[in-house]
């Protein structure tokens, strides 16, 4: 094992660090004291995303769990979650670094307040300069129009090595992820909502752990932080993004796990009426729907159970629920025709009520 | 493992999964940190590594149970099995069946084989019902050695002698006269029925494993893979999908018009950028001290096409007429309008159909039943369609539609009437025909495409929803 992580090292993988996980059943073991049920898949492949240092891509229809397993990992791992909502429109300044432009002009003014005392000749000439940012030129016309050139030169060096350093610096949350000195779980959150070309941010920071900056030099990360991206699959994500990755499908859950998340995030519910209810759940996902309930549904509609007192479902109680598992007018009506009225010889499901 | 790791992304490959060599670096580094004996870690480690898209999911289970059964816990007893075939005994059966079968020492009478079934699948016990399952196998494929025989040949010789139906009614039976007060409300028994049916569909999975395991034993892995290698759901001729197929077809069809209209309607957001801005680049210039440092622009709003299609929906190519007009209904968004027209000798808009319906499916369904698109006999007469339309409809195109038309114009030998053709082409800003036939039938037998294709724009073939998607994306934008 040593010879190898040295032969990784040199090969320029990124050193995965001491093992947050011993195995992939502890990965499983310590979800589930927070309460995240995970199959042995999802258990799996989050081992092996902390043992390979690579970013997990989750995908799976919305609502099975997705950023949840992010929160939980950061929970079970005690770290910080650093969370990227991704938008159309994201841009760099948004999600890895800016400059602090407000503070740095404000460091320019302050600057020539200071100077203003000593020699007031020079206010002019930086004040253009400032605005209209062209540097050598104005250094030039600065030099040659100033008496004491070469020391304002100098000034000028000293100001712009001042305003691109750290202190002028706004992380973002990629950026930050990467500095943090304390162990950190980076979620990059619905990442199929930026283009495709906003992407190739990314790609820096998945594989290398690092970030450029033009005027700083790269940021490494000191601890390759466990990164998840979510995605909801309303666009192919390049393949660039997803050769990085280790892949991740989140389905919804078999019964008997959507049986247990029931009983581990709604404790107040009977054992009979969480089988019930993760399997009439079941059942609607079998009919043809324009929106299956998600497990949040499938949870809330446990809770309204729970809230109004019902022990057992029975037909009319169900219809009368429904909407909030199911959010289509025309999938309610469907699932009341399916469930409550198919198949029975007598009309028993409303007079048993 | 190397060799049997190469050997896999190799057969994953040739079922079209885009596997690059970092992936496949990717899965020996993974299997380091597996133990190679849990079969499920092994899947998983895989599967995060090498499959990088759920829809692809399914040929890559198809391989791995191909690839990796023979390394399966139960190798050794398969093997005997396959030998002496219907030798065994399950354990703990012969208490079960309660000495009601005929036959003790020998294999089981078809009866009581069903009747042990029967009560496993009851019961829920899924131990029992697995070693039934290869007993199932044993009795009713009849396997040989050596024969050049598709795995669902056998699975459809087993599943027809278990009579899955009569099982499930059977079993939904039982269920009913055990409720206590006698029977199910409606509720219940849909949902007992839901669990008996998921417990079918394991005993399916179950026989489809033995056989597979059976197969593998006796033709080795390279050569079965090849043998159940199915096409991705993009990868599906229209023409010639078989139920199952089109119902992948189906489920693949609505992500993709869902992605198609999402990247359309981004393009046309963020195409390309107008002049600037004056007002709002001022606007924002006053939080960076009145520097105009990030310049605004006009975003360009170029008019939306408006689209005709009309689709021959004739017994043969109504399977791709629907998922074409579907894919197009799904991003009607991106024209101004849509209008659409089947035919098979008689032409009839059904526009209405899909403005007075939920969503598109039943819109389709629809189109089916209610259309009045026969004219005389049924058979496909483009000509006929064709005048009809012109006369009917044809003061309706301008030069901002575009024509759509779908079909393999195989025109049984009827008129080809293609005037009316270069009368739309003359009138339409585009008109383009979708043939989903491949390219090297057309023109063959009563194909008359080559008549029609000098007044269109571009004739494409069309015969996957990769093809299709990529057609209608570029019409759109």
């Amino acid at each position: 094992m040593a010879e190898e992580s040295q032969l990784q090292g040199s090969l320029g993988f990124p050193d995965p660090g001491p093992a947050r996980f011993a195995s992939a059943s502890e990965v499983r073991e310590r979800l589930a004291a927070i309460g995240y049920l995970a199959d042995e898949g999802t258990a799996g492949v989050v081992y092996l995303a902390d043992r390979l240092a690579k970013p997990v891509l989750v995908e799976g229809p919305a609502g099975t769990g997705k950023t949840e397993l992010a929160k939980a990992v950061a929970w079970a791992t005690s770290s910080r979650l650093i969370r990227l909502q991704c938008y159309e429109g994201l841009d760099e300044s948004k999600a890895l670094y800016e400059w602090n432009y407000k503070k740095q002009l404000l460091r320019i003014q302050a600057q020539r307040v200071v100077e203003d005392d000593g020699h007031g000749a020079l206010v002019h000439e930086t004040r253009d300069r400032d605005l209209a940012g062209d540097e050598g030129r104005d250094e030039a016309a600065l030099v040659g129009a100033a008496g004491q050139g070469t020391s304002s030169a100098m000034r000028w060096h000293d100001i712009e090595d001042d305003i691109f350093s750290e202190e002028f610096l706004l992380a973002r949350p990629l950026l930050e992820a990467i500095r943090a000195s304390e162990p950190v779980v980076l979620l990059v959150d619905e990442v199929d909502r930026v283009e495709l070309e906003t992407e190739a941010l990314l790609l820096e920071i998945l594989s290398e752990y690092q970030v450029s900056i033009p005027e700083l030099g790269t940021v490494r990360a000191q601890r390759v932080p466990l990164v998840f991206l979510t995605s909801n699959n309303t666009r192919e994500l390049s393949e660039a993004l997803k050769r990085r990755c280790l892949y991740l499908h989140l389905d919804y859950p078999t019964l008997e796990r959507e049986r247990e998340i029931i009983k581990t995030r709604v404790p107040a519910i009977t054992g009979e009426l969480a089988d019930q209810v993760a399997r009439i759940v079941r059942s609607l996902r079998a009919l043809e729907l324009k929106k299956y309930p998600s497990v949040s549904e499938t949870l809330d509609w446990a809770r309204t159970l729970v809230v109004l007192g019902i022990e057992s479902v029975d037909a009319e109680q169900a219809k009368a629920t429904l909407h909030v598992l199911l959010k289509y007018r025309s999938d309610l009506e469907r699932a009341a025709k399916e469930l409550c009225a198919e198949g029975s010889p007598t009309s028993s499901g409303s007079a048993s009520v | 493992m190397l060799d049997v790791l190469t050997g896999f992304v190799n057969e994953l490959r040739q079922a079209g999964l885009p596997i690059s060599p970092t992936e496949s670096l990717d899965a020996a580094e993974a299997l380091h940190h597996v133990r190679l004996e849990d079969r499920e870690a092994l899947k998983y480690a895989l599967g995060a590594t090498l499959v990088k898209s759920s829809a692809h999911w399914r040929a890559f289970e198809t391989a791995f149970e191909v690839y990796f059964s023979i390394r399966g816990p139960q190798l050794g007893m398969k093997a005997a099995e396959a030998d002496g075939l219907e030798g065994e005994q399950p354990a703990g059966d012969e208490s079960a069946s309660g000495g009601g079968a005929g036959g003790g020492g020998e294999a089981l009478s078809e009866e009581a084989l069903a009747e042990m079934l029967y009560r496993a699948l009851l019961s829920g016990n899924d131990a029992q019902v697995a070693a039934l399952a290869r007993q199932a196998v044993s009795r009713f494929a009849g396997m040989e050695a050596g024969r050049p025989v598709g795995g669902t040949y056998y699975l459809y010789r087993t599943l027809r002698n278990l009579e899955l139906d009569r099982l499930l009614e059977r079993l939904v039976v039982a269920v009913r006269s055990e409720a206590p007060e006698g029977h199910l409300t409606a509720l219940e028994e849909r949902l007992a029925r839901d669990e008996l049916a998921s417990r079918l569909d394991r005993l399916r999975k179950e026989i489809e494993d033995e056989i597979r395991r059976r197969l593998v034993t006796d033709r080795g892995a390279e050569a079965l893979a090849r043998s159940l290698r199915k096409p991705l759901p993009e990868d599906i001729d229209f023409m010639h999908a078989t139920h199952d197929e089109l119902a992948a077809l189906r489920r693949a069809i609505h992500p993709l018009s869902r992605k198609l209209a999402v990247r359309l309607a981004r393009k046309r957001r963020h195409g390309h950028k107008g002049p600037l801005d004056f007002r709002s680049t001022m606007r924002h210039s006053l939080s960076t001290g009145g520097v105009p440092v990030d310049p605004k622009f006009r975003y360009p709003r170029p008019g939306k096409p408006e689209i005709f299609v009309m689709a021959d929906d004739s017994g043969s190519v109504a399977a791709f007429a629907r998922f074409t007009l579907h894919l197009v209904y799904a991003i009607s968004s991106q024209f101004s309008k849509v209008r659409s027209f089947v035919f098979v000798d008689g032409i009839d808009e059904v526009t209405r159909f899909f403005e007075t319906a939920d969503d598109v499916e039943e819109a389709v369904y629809r189109i089916s039943t209610e259309a009045n698109v026969v004219w005389v006999d049924g058979h496909s007469d483009y000509g006929h369609a064709l005048s009809v339309f012109w006369e009917r409809w044809g003061e309706e195109v301008t030069s901002r539609t575009s024509v759509l038309l779908l079909g393999d114009a195989r025109n049984n030998y009827h008129a080809a009437q293609a005037w009316v053709l270069s009368e739309i082409r003359r009138r339409a800003r585009h008109l383009y025909w979708l043939n989903p036939e491949p390219r090297s039938y057309w023109g063959s037998g009563d194909s008359i495409i080559g008549e029609y294709a000098p007044y269109c724009d571009g004739v494409f073939e069309c015969r996957n929803l990769r093809q299709l998607e990529q057609f209608v994306g570029q019409l759109a934008s």
